[in-house]
């Protein structure tokens, strides 16, 4: 196996484009397990821990730009007031000590279904910075997944930075696991709630091949708060409408058995999530 | 250190820095490295093995097939049934076939998948039920029943005034030792071979394997070396035999060390059961009979089945009287993982089903459970339905008196004990933010539960200790060797307290086990406290008597001396003659064995017998908030009294009564091997969940000291009690928070949502 180091993000650019094939590593915490579980045997790896700007983040035209190698631990530390829903989720993932080294842009790049912080990061609508030799290019997240992890990442490309819109309104994140710590999704839900804008946003995870949206709910919650007035006057939602909200999102999951649950639990549970989810969020709103 | 002073740890400091050199750790130089080439399939025929792929690759040093074994080709605990390497046929899935050495683990393992195996697939028995069955394929020669114990007590026909049934299932739990099946062999140039090797018994492991390799005992000689965990799953050989066989063949010393999904297949699990329990008792809610067929998945091999079915079966109406008991329990083959030992070894099982039985009693007579539990008590001179009659202290009503006794825990439910704000690490789910509160619900639930301490059934059960007194740097010393197994469970400390007691010496070695010395017995049915406690009790005796001679002959014939602070006293405490100056250059060494009393068989076809040695008591109170919406959980306490005897070293057993509590609630709970056609389909800690500390409360503790007048200083054997009544506890409580029946374990969410 081929270890390569760059010590600077073009020469780990021109690694990629000369290794397409090779597997990036910055945390270690999906790349390490998966060697260790003998999953694969990458011809090469490309260590993105040096590159000192991956770990920073900063402001870019009023989003925020967040460098792929920023910790979990960071983000909660120095994000979570302008990013709560993330920052819940990043709360969520692992122990301590993989919280200090897992990042959001490895979640991204391994892109399974069950990652943590994707479900957030859909329902704040968040782009992907996609770099490679030959430039750079920004994807919505919500066009980011196409398969159980697959994305629509070149193989000459690197993740250099997401990018999100600091919090506009009150945000929520809910995971079912079957401990109540360190484990991984049986479904897990986001809420993101833009009263300016009148927007409602949502992620579904570890309930369909890729991260899902429910959009369905999101237009049916936008058209009752637009029909009430309530995004202006904070009224209360009817429970028949919180409902209906959680059967939504529960119908846009495509979930399937497996070992961490079933496919009927899984979709109770979404429709649950929901509507505590916005439940909390609106009370906050 | 002195029995009932709370001494911290030797190896604590170390194994917290980490520091503490565990199985997994051993090097020599030059070294090779084992790998081994398992079954993708749970029963097939093997047509043919070709190695000749394999053993041309880099590094490779030798590839050997069970034609390479020299000596017995099966070895077993109980049943020799189990091949060193597969030949013929391939009964489970991950079964070693083949091993291989290379200088480099990855070119051992590259090397490993290029052994080519042609099989015959075949369909597997994968249902306890299906093995039982007349067309079923025979997997081993005498038949897919490993054994069949019956209990036949009393009137066969009682009747009662109500009459409950109930059907239980219980998953396959996993030991789940953090150190993984690991060891280091090195040949000695002279045909022989030395293993460290992390174990439960030095002796059995060196037994077998002077079998398999066709040596006699003293060429294969054995070193504990840092063990990460056991609670059953080092019983039976893992890799001992294929290291020593590739050291043979090499010359060379070679390590194997399993990774973490290989440690799934490379040890037994806890038997799952399915168990059927009717229960008829009078209208003031005493017991009339009990009628129970528990069926376990014993797997692939025999391991030791036939002493867990035999533990499920004699434990199955848990400890109450019941004048009358007709209990059938069948221990089958089937092409599942292997299942043995395990914490609890068969009490466990049916402790779900006895105690959910009492609480369908308690609600079919309107009952208080606790109340009804007390009334059919057992106590001392009572007798079990094997018609052995308890003699000592048998407190199993003030046990549970005890644990109801407890304040409830603070907070309401949902809220922890945190009060005000909800704190989410006091909810259901967690830091999950599953539930601030809603649909949360609270239940209280108690278990009692009991079982066998040491061998059962005429097994000779003994222990060997050599006690050296010496002077070194002017002081004496004192020197304990047995081979007891430290796995965890502090024995190191127990033996220094022990001999320190008994000696009055300060300065007390214990050497590290090997098999130097005469057998311990194996580290578990949480006999080792008694067993080599008892042994380097005698030996001390027998030193100590030596000494106190000496010093009567050279010094003060006739009087009552004792050793006291390194000193000899007279019988007025008067210090007569340091031990240092008595001793001078001389060396006093005793070895003793240590037997308990007797057990015996348990009759064929009534199960009556005098079959267990000792017996220990604990109960449980459970509180736990239940999402009754999510079906999510959290235990807010753990509450125990349990009978110790007498506590040798109190620290250390608060430590197992929490971590036995700890495993229990994990099989209550999360923790379950799923076999699916055979395949175990999370072999890994991402999904066979173990509880974390937001998963396992603080356990609120009672310990009782009554002192067991048969046993050295009073003492029972403390490590498995935790792990019976705690999970019963906990499904009590949650069938109180949810009004669901809950008959299967682990609990999953699922079974708990609409």
């Amino acid at each position: 196996m081929e270890f390569m180091q760059p010590a600077t993000w073009s020469e780990a650019l021109a690694m990629k484009a000369a290794h397409p094939e090779a597997t990036p590593i910055a945390g270690g915490t999906d790349v390490m397990v998966g060697l260790n579980l003998d999953h694969g045997r990458p011809e090469s790896i490309i260590d993105l821990t040096r590159i000192r700007e991956l770990g920073e983040w900063g402001s870019d035209d009023g989003w925020l730009r967040i460098g792929a190698g920023v910790t979990y631990t960071k983000l909660i530390d120095e994000l979570g007031d302008r990013l709560p829903g993330l920052a819940m989720a990043s709360r969520t993932v692992g122990s301590p000590q993989i919280r200090n080294r897992g990042t959001v842009g490895g979640n991204l790049g391994t892109a399974s279904p069950a990652g943590d912080a994707h479900p957030p990061l859909l329902a704040a609508d968040a782009q992907v910075e996609l770099a490679s030799a030959t430039g750079t290019r920004r994807v919505p997240v919500r066009e980011f997944f196409t398969g159980p992890k697959q994305t629509t990442m070149r193989k000459d490309e690197l993740i250099a930075a997401f990018l999100v819109e600091p919090a506009a309104g009150p945000q929520q994140f809910s995971k079912v696991g079957t401990r109540n710590a360190m484990v991984i999704a049986v479904c897990s839900f986001a809420l993101a709630l833009d009263p300016a804008r009148r927007r409602v946003g949502t992620g579904i995870g570890s309930a369909g091949p890729t991260p899902l949206r429910a959009t369905e709910a999101e237009r049916f919650l936008e058209g009752v708060l637009d029909e009430q007035g309530s995004w202006d006057r904070r009224t209360r939602v009817s429970e028949a409408a919180v409902t209906r909200f959680g059967e939504l999102v529960a119908s846009a999951a495509r979930p399937i058995d497996d070992v961490r649950g079933t496919a009927a639990y899984r979709r109770h549970a979404l429709s649950v999530l929901a509507r505590r989810c916005f439940t909390w969020a609106w009370a906050a709103a | 250190m002195r029995v009932g002073e709370s001494v911290q740890r030797s190896d604590g400091p170390a194994k917290v820095r980490g520091d503490f050199a565990y199985s997994s750790d051993l090097h020599a130089e030059g070294m090779l490295w084992g790998a081994t080439v398992r079954s993708p399939h749970p029963y097939a025929r093997i047509l043919s093995i070709d190695a000749s792929g394999a053993r041309t690759m880099p590094g490779v040093r030798a590839v050997l097939t069970h034609e390479d074994v020299p000596g017995q080709k099966l070895y077993g605990l109980e049943i020799q049934d189990q091949p060193v390497l597969a030949f013929d046929f391939v009964r489970y899935w991950g079964e070693a076939i083949a091993v291989v050495a290379a200088d480099h683990p990855e070119q051992a393992r590259r090397a490993a998948e290029k052994v080519r195996v042609e099989y015959q697939v075949l369909s597997p028995v994968t249902e306890p039920e299906q093995a039982l069955s007349a067309n079923a394929p025979q997997l081993h020669p005498g038949g897919n029943v490993t054994r069949e114990v019956k209990i036949r007590h009393g009137d066969q026909s009682a009747r009662a005034d109500v009459v409950v049934r109930g059907e239980y299932e219980i998953g396959m739990q996993d030991q789940a030792p953090l150190g993984p099946e690991s060891g280091l062999a090195i040949p000695d140039g002279e045909g022989g071979v030395d293993l460290s090797i992390a174990t439960q018994w030095l002796h059995v492991d060196q037994e077998q394997l002077a079998g398999i390799l066709g040596l006699p005992k003293e060429m294969v000689r054995l070193t504990l070396a840092g063990i990460g965990g056991a609670f059953g799953a080092r019983e039976d050989l893992s890799m001992q035999a294929h290291a020593c066989l590739l050291a043979l063949k090499t010359g060379r010393p070679v390590k194997i060390s399993y990774s973490r999904t290989e440690s799934f297949v490379g040890h037994v699990h806890r038997h799952p059961g399915r168990l059927a329990y009717e229960h008829g008792a009078n209208r003031d809610g005493r017991l009339v009979y009990v009628r129970a067929r528990i069926i376990l998945d014993g797997g692939a091999y025999a391991s030791s089945s036939t002493a867990v079915i035999a533990n499920a079966t004699c434990f199955s109406v848990g400890p109450y009287v019941c004048p009358n008991a007709t209990i059938d329990g069948i221990v089958v083959y089937t092409n599942n993982p292997p299942c043995g030992a395990m914490r609890g070894f068969g009490s466990v099982q049916n402790c779900y089903a006895h105690e959910a039985q009492m609480d369908r009693l308690a609600a079919a007579l309107d009952m208080d459970p606790v109340e009804l539990r007390i009334r059919n008590a057992m106590e001392t001179g009572s007798e079990m339905i094997t018609g052995q009659v308890i003699d000592g202290p048998v407190p199993v009503a003030e046990l549970l008196r005890r644990v109801k006794a407890f304040p409830s825990p603070l907070g309401a439910e949902g809220q922890g004990d945190g009060g005000g704000m909800h704190d989410l690490t006091a909810m259901p789910g967690g830091v999950s933010n599953t539930t601030h509160g809603e649909g949360v619900k609270r239940g209280v639930g108690y278990a009692v539960g009991f079982k066998n301490i040491g061998y059962s059934e005429g097994f000779d059960d003994y222990s060997t200790a050599r006690v050296r007194l010496y002077v070194v740097d002017g002081r004496p010393r004192v020197e304990v060797h047995s081979a007891a197994a430290e796995v965890g469970q502090g024995i190191v400390t127990v033996q220094a307290q022990i001999a320190g007691t008994e000696l009055g010496v300060s300065d007390v070695v214990v050497l590290n086990a090997d098999t130097g010395v005469g057998s311990a017995g194996s580290s578990s049915a949480s006999r080792q406290t008694y067993i080599t406690g008892g042994a380097v009790k005698a030996a001390s005796e027998a030193v100590c008597k030596r000494a106190l001679e000496l010093a009567e002959s050279e010094l003060h014939p006739a009087s009552e001396l004792r050793i006291e602070n390194d000193t000899v006293v007279g019988a007025d405490g008067k210090q007569i003659v340091s031990l240092a100056t008595l001793l001078g250059d001389a060396v006093i060494e005793e070895t003793r064995e240590f037997r308990p009393r007797r057990t015996h068989r348990l009759n064929p076809e009534t199960g009556q017998s005098n079959a267990h040695m000792q017996f220990a008591f604990a109960a449980h109170r459970a509180v736990v908030d239940v999402d009754t919406e999510l079906g999510l959980l959290k235990v807010v306490e753990l509450a125990t009294a349990q009978d110790v005897g007498r506590a040798i070293n109190p620290i250390a057993v608060q430590g197992q009564l929490e971590g036995g509590a700890a495993q229990g609630l994990g099989l209550a709970v999360m923790e379950e091997i799923q076999v699916k056609d055979g395949v175990i389909r999370n072999p890994s800690f991402t999904d066979y969940l173990l509880p974390t500390i937001l998963d396992m409360p603080p356990v609120r503790m009672d310990i009782l000291e009554l002192g067991d007048p048969n046993s050295p200083y009073g003492l029972k054997g403390v490590g498995e009690p935790p792990t019976i009544s705690s999970g019963p506890a906990i499904v009590a409580a949650i069938r109180a928070a949810t009004g669901r029946e809950i008959t299967r374990v682990p609990v999953r969410p699922h079974d708990l949502t609409p």
